[in-house]
């Protein structure tokens, strides 16, 4: 055990830590983006002349930086859905199964409610998409929360399933004569209104708004209170006579619900249709990006920036390198690989 | 419905079941030593378009699952560095390594996109060649398939009934006991995982040389998923880990048979059965689970220098 330090000192050495971090993870990035330029040379592109296109492409230009803002939306919600539930120490493996139930519910509004007015048809479809989220992420808490199965488990055994399902209606009920893999796109009054003459959708605000929320309930609420209790000591938060399984099944769900609403997003927003295995891991990233953030609400925000930055890199090397779309994964994991072998950037959290 | 048909089916059964074994097996071995690997969809990728480009470039197949296999092992490695050298969380390693899968597998495979090899050979066993044309050329299989059950059998030998076997499942239930009693923990994790990814490898080489006999971005779809969860439906056990596979063969058996006779159920709703079957497994097992689960899965083993 260290001493603790005294007020003094201690601001000191937060600065001084603040330093230390930055460079460390300064370093560390340039150590993933060196790994990378391997990649980038043995496939016979320059490293210098791609990353600096990756660059100019995503925040070089309004443009491309709208594009970086609609790939950190899902993010936002995803990443959301984990860390509401990691406050109470439970771990939420199955965002990416609560994002495809949401997409399939908020799809069955959009088609069937198709004559209803935008301003009642959305937010039916955003209602819609949360309870599908919450639904799938009802039969984990229930069971967590009655000491059958660890949620680890049934959130991740869930994951699969939800795209069957989706796939089910997709080329079922609801085949599209001009596609075999999607829906009918969605009538006008079922797309989430865009800004600015870009792809930048209303779910951002919303994205942000909620975790602004989140992060105003846990600070200053009576269930903010009670959800660290339950997430420092449950056992101490029962004996102080918090509904220690009301909160395990009710948190559990609500993050199903912006899992689902994340996924209602996806196909109202960005895709206007919902396409079989739309997602492909959107809802892990959520995952990691919550991990990385501590469950810190401000972190969740930049992380999500930075990775969206990477990814939507990804298209540019696509259509100028001639290297598929996935491969912008090996930047991504690099640089995951080099955060997670050094400790924390944010505070750490409890679990996810 | 023939009989014909029906072994035609309980066939091509064995033939999609055979890479889950051999993924779900390098899973156990993983997780008795403590370390859950998320990341096994990923490995599977990278595993399987190197074998498939290298049984392109030599033409050799047997040649292409050997370096499947040992690539398989070294994308564990790179798990094992960041979860046990690193202490890093292993659920969020294990998805980076996902990540990195989907990446790097697409980077390998993207030359051979469309490209034809000869899979591994398949021969019929020498009683079975005694039959009619007809029936003995379903029974054709690979070398891979008629070593999936002894090397399930050899598995459960190795950690029940050695010295180094005992070590990693000693490791999985108490880190820091085994390091008392003389053990490395880490060592022995690293060794768990370099072992597990090489069966990995051999199961995604048997999905993209022997099986499907081409390469496409995310070919795997979803098996690493389904072999971590029939690592919890076996109870980490490999004799068990057949009747899981078989679970989902017979999933994809009932689902052709239900086809060929002309009965319309979605594949898709059928797909569902092995994940919900689990799930019902484990609540029924309800308390029980505990001791079958490794103690220490998926905690961090600080050490003592």
């Amino acid at each position: 055990m260290q001493p603790r330090p005294d007020p003094a000192n201690r601001a000191k050495s937060i600065g001084a830590r603040a330093i230390s971090g930055l460079l460390r993870y300064g370093s560390m990035t340039i150590m993933a983006f060196l790994l990378f330029g391997v990649i980038l040379l043995i496939s016979g592109n320059s490293p210098i002349g791609s990353y600096s296109d990756l660059f100019s492409s995503t925040l070089g230009s309004a443009r491309g930086f709208s594009e970086v803002l609609v790939a950190m939306t899902p993010m936002l919600l995803t990443a959301l859905a984990v860390a509401l539930p990691s406050r109470i120490g439970l771990i939420n493996v199955g965002v990416e199964g609560q994002l495809y139930m949401g997409a399939c519910f908020a799809t069955w509004g959009a088609l069937t409610l198709s004559e209803l007015p935008s301003w009642i048809l959305l937010p039916a479809m955003a209602l819609l998409g949360m309870i599908g989220g919450a639904l799938w992420a009802l039969v984990p808490g229930v069971l967590r929360a009655r000491g059958l199965v660890n949620e680890t488990i049934t959130t991740l055994l869930l994951n699969p399933v939800a795209p069957m399902i989706v796939s089910f209606f997709v080329f079922g009920y609801w085949r599209s004569p001009m596609d075999t893999n999607k829906t009918a796109n969605f009538a006008p009054s079922a797309r989430l209104p865009t800004f600015f003459d870009t792809r930048v959708d209303l779910s951002l605000v919303v994205g942000l708004v909620l975790l602004g929320l989140f992060w105003f309930v846990m600070k200053s609420t009576r269930w903010g209170l009670e959800m660290r209790a339950i997430g420092g000591n449950p056992q101490a938060a029962v004996r102080n006579g918090i509904p220690y399984r009301t909160y395990v099944i009710s948190v559990l769900c609500l993050g199903g619900a912006v899992a689902g609403l994340a996924g209602m997003a996806q196909v109202s927003g960005f895709y206007g249709v919902l396409l079989a295995n739309f997602s492909r891991g959107t809802g892990f990233m959520g995952f990691l990006i919550s991990w990385l953030a501590g469950g810190n609400p401000f972190g969740i925000v930049v992380t999500s920036f930075a990775v969206a930055i990477i990814t939507s890199g990804g298209n540019m090397l696509q259509l100028t390198r001639d290297l598929p779309y996935a491969v912008i994964n090996i930047l991504l994991a690099f640089t995951l690989f080099v955060v997670l072998a050094r400790p924390q950037l944010y505070p750490r959290r409890k679990a996810a | 419905m023939t009989l014909l048909s029906v072994l035609g089916v309980v066939s091509s059964a064995v033939f999609s079941g055979t890479s889950l074994l051999y993924t779900t097996l390098g899973e156990i071995c993983g997780q008795r030593s403590g370390i859950v690997n998320l990341g096994l969809e990923g490995v599977l990728l990278v595993s399987a378009s190197a074998g498939f480009a290298v049984t392109d470039l030599t033409g050799s197949p047997y040649m292409g699952v050997l370096v499947a296999a040992l690539v398989g092992g070294l994308m564990n490695m790179i798990l094992g560095y960041l979860t046990i050298t690193r202490g890093a969380n292993q659920l969020a390693s294990g998805l980076a390594l996902m990540f990195f899968g989907f990446g790097l597998s697409a980077w390998i495979g993207r030359a051979y996109v469309g490209a034809r090899i000869t899979g591994l050979p398949r021969f019929a066993l020498p009683g079975l060649s005694e039959l009619p044309i007809l029936y003995s050329s379903l029974f054709q299989f690979d070398l891979l398939i008629y070593l999936s059950v002894p090397v399930a059998i050899l598995v459960w030998w190795v950690l029940f009934r050695t010295r180094w076997g005992l070590g990693v499942r000693a490791v999985g239930e108490s880190a820091d006991t085994a390091f008392a009693s003389g053990r490395n923990p880490r060592l022995i994790r690293y060794q768990a995982l370099f072992v597990g990814g090489l069966l990995a490898g051999l199961g995604a080489a048997h999905l993209s040389i022997a099986y499907a006999m081409n390469w496409t971005e995310y070919m795997t779809a979803g098996r690493g998923f389904i072999a971590v969860a029939l690592v919890i439906f076996s109870k980490w056990h490999p004799i068990r880990a057949i009747a899981g596979a078989l679970l989902f063969s017979g999933a994809v058996a009932f689902q052709l048979l239900l086809q060929s006779s002309g009965i319309q159920v979605s594949p898709f709703l059928l797909d569902t059965i092995p994940y919900l079957v689990t799930i019902v497994v484990l609540v029924a097992w309800g308390g029980t689970r505990r001791h079958s689960a490794p103690a220490s899965l998926g905690r961090v083993y600080q050490g003592s220098e």
